[in-house]
């Protein structure tokens, strides 16, 4: 067997295999701390395989970019973090409204605004589902290691060209920056889904026509299909519509194809849950803190188990009731000042008490933190 | 818009437009009866038809805008983006695919104030794109705000006591910023508005056309220019050839303005570049 292709990376790095390996061939993007390595790494790859970088002028002008290169038949990514992805969420609604599949990675710093460029922040996870404007499914992965930077990205690919929808991945500061030796997979090792094209005859295709899973099969440009892409609320022609009848259809496309498919989204990480009291909710780097206490706090004879989320939106609804509903206690660790904690009350049951471990200034939470907070709620 | 009503007429000049008309799209369009925005329409699609491009190598891309409708209504790939935007996605299908032929359609606002960062960055890069600038001096679609070339003085419903600020010359800007064909015509001249067409899709870079035309609903009402026939008649007298305009006077040329080719250089052009830097770092 050939040696394994083992290399010390970045998450911003590891980011940008994943994406090559899922057949990423354009990105486009504005420089922005804690991301930059993300532009860096595709304008030095990319261009190796035929593909296509391009810094553009701002954040408005590159997800605009990756959604032209995405029409027109290429797999595309942009990276940045908040002030950018504030910025990007105009046209992150188009392609929500438009279909087209697109990456996006948000390498969370602190805000709002400018915020803190150097320091770790999970503060844009409402951002992230509910960011531009109107009524829409979204999908959001988040990964907690290097490795799986890697993989979650390869996952969000194939998300966007499963669902034809835009895609973000909420990478933070500290997965971003921080190395560890990972193995590069060798082709074929993971699936690599592309979007389903068209095959009737060109004059009977029907750009937004409502399917069995309700995602429309999308040619690339100049392969005989002409048609008409707005973001304007459009029939199944793609031409604009004011009709109160057609205007339903659209949105519930938008939603169905997400919504009713949520088990093929869903992907938690699930540890020492069986006979656990309390678990420990989390995603991001704050997971691995939260492994490191759940081991230490379960050495130490305490019933407690963690529970990652890498999907964080659509939001793992039923998998969390499954798993949580026999615990007494569930606590919830974020670095913002309480997000996805308000996710996790809608869906328990009452009898249930939330606690939450959060951290704002800028820096990580760690095991013994966590630890610190198990005592307290024991 | 003429031409559509004229389905039955027999073979005459604007049989051609009709052959370039989406399927299956509901007429009538959104555009006021008189609305120079079809005038440009015929001009470019005659332009397009006789040099006989295959309509699926054809992009046109646009924003949002009175102009930026027409891509609904002409069979080619149609990409109606978001207001000003329409510069950065037609910069994503001509990068990621060189062998299309990428055109924009936008107005004044959307290309020179909420896209204007994108305009002089894609002059900048001379990247192989048609622009085709339908400048009414006014914000049409929204009800006739000024916009940032409603001259100075002049009334819109957001400079009601006369207009405060300066107007921008797209061309001016376009060249200074690097464009490498730049041309200015009018609804009033539709020869040569197709020629300009014509000359503007066939260069090889980055190429802005501007046209000249009425918004008579908001921009003439507002300034008591008269109907559209009245306004479209007034280009004709305020035309000005390059070449007459360079033998007078600054003093005999205020308020006309200049049509042709304004500016026209070979420079290399963004993909063809990208592409060499491709074929030197690509494994052999
Ligand atoms: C982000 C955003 N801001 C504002 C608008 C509202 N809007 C629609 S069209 C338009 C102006 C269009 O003017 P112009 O580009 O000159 O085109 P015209 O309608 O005159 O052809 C504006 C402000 C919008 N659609 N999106
Ligand atoms: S409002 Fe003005 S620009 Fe818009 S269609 Fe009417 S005349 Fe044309």
């Amino acid at each position: 067997m050939a040696k394994e292709n083992r290399q010390l990376l970045q998450g911003n790095a590891a980011c940008v295999q994943g994406a090559l390996y899922a057949g990423m061939r354009f990105f486009a993007g504005y420089p922005i701390t804690p991301s930059t390595e993300i532009a860096e790494g595709s304008a030095r790859e990319l261009p190796k395989l035929g593909g296509k970088f391009i810094q553009m002028e701002d954040e408005l002008g590159s997800i605009a970019a990756i959604i032209g290169a995405s029409v027109s038949g290429a797999k595309a990514m942009t990276g940045t973090s908040g002030p950018g992805y504030s910025l990007m969420l105009e046209n992150i609604g188009y392609a929500f409204m438009t279909e087209v599949p697109v990456v996006v990675v948000n390498v969370q710093r602190g805000g709002p605004s400018t915020g803190l460029p150097t320091k770790v922040s999970q503060s844009d996870t409402m951002q992230a589902r509910w960011g531009t404007h109107g009524d829409y499914s979204s999908i959001t992965v988040a990964p907690s290691t290097v490795g799986d930077t890697l993989t979650e990205t390869i996952r969000a690919f194939n998300l966007a060209e499963r669902f034809r929808t835009p895609v973000t991945i909420l990478l933070d500061e500290v997965i971003a920056h921080s190395r560890e030796i990972i193995r590069i997979p060798e082709p074929g090792e993971y699936e690599v889904i592309d979007r389903v094209k068209p095959t009737c005859p060109p004059e009977e295709y029907l750009p937004y026509e409502i399917t069995e899973n309700y995602v429309t099969p999308m040619p690339a440009y100049g392969e005989g299909y002409r048609y008409h892409i707005t973001g304007l609320t459009h029939d199944q022609h793609g031409f604009p519509t004011n009709k109160p009848s057609e205007i339903i259809v659209k949105l519930d496309k938008l939603k169905k194809k997400i919504e009713n498919y949520k088990d093929e989204i869903t992907k938690i990480r699930v540890e020492m849950m069986d006979d656990a009291e309390i678990a420990i909710i989390s995603y991001g780097s704050v997971s691995r803190a939260a492994l490191q206490a759940t081991m230490l706090a379960r050495e130490a004879g305490v019933k407690v188990g963690c529970i990652q989320l890498y999907t964080i939106w659509p939001f793992p609804e039923k998998e969390l009731l499954e798993l949580c509903g026999k615990c007494q206690k569930v606590i919830v660790g974020e670095l913002n000042m309480g997000q996805i904690v308000h996710e996790v009350e809608r869906i328990l049951p009452r009898d249930i008490s939330i606690n939450t471990i959060q951290r704002y200034d800028g820096e990580i939470l760690t095991p013994v933190q966590i630890l610190e907070k198990l005592e307290e709620v024991l | 818009m003429a031409t559509v009503t004229e389905k039955k007429a027999p073979k005459q000049k604007s049989d051609v437009t009709l052959h370039y008309l989406r399927p299956g799209k509901k007429f009538p369009n959104v555009w006021c009866p008189g609305c120079g925005i079809g005038i440009v329409m015929g001009a470019y699609i005659r332009a397009l038809d006789k040099l006989g491009w295959d309509r699926n190598k054809v992009a046109m891309v646009s924003g949002i805008g009175c102009s930026s409708r027409m891509p609904v209504y002409l069979d080619f790939h149609a990409l109606h983006t978001t207001h000003g935007r329409a510069l950065p996605f037609a910069t994503g299908v001509k990068f990621n695919r060189p062998d299309m032929n990428v055109v924009v359609i936008t107005g004044d606002g959307d290309a020179l104030a909420i896209g204007g960062n994108h305009f002089i960055h894609a002059c900048r890069r001379n990247i192989n794109i048609t622009v085709i600038l339908i400048n009414n001096n006014i914000y049409g679609m929204t009800g006739g705000q000024g916009s940032p070339t409603t001259p100075s003085h002049s009334y819109s419903t957001t400079t009601p006591y006369g207009n405060a600020e300066k107007h921008f010359d797209p061309c001016t800007l376009a060249k200074a910023a690097g464009a490498t064909f730049v041309a200015r015509g009018t609804v009033a001249n539709v020869p040569q508005l197709e020629k300009l067409a014509s000359q503007a899709l066939q260069h090889h870079g980055f190429s802005l056309l501007e046209v000249v035309t009425n918004c008579h609903t908001y921009y003439g009402r507002l300034n008591r220019m008269g109907d559209a026939v009245t306004m479209i008649q007034k280009f004709k007298e305020d035309a000005v050839m390059l070449g007459k305009a360079k033998k007078m006077t600054p003093e005999e040329l205020e308020g006309k303005f200049i049509v042709g080719v304004l500016h026209e250089e070979e420079k290399t052009e963004f993909c063809d570049v990208y592409d060499q830097v491709v074929e030197h770092v690509s494994p052999k």
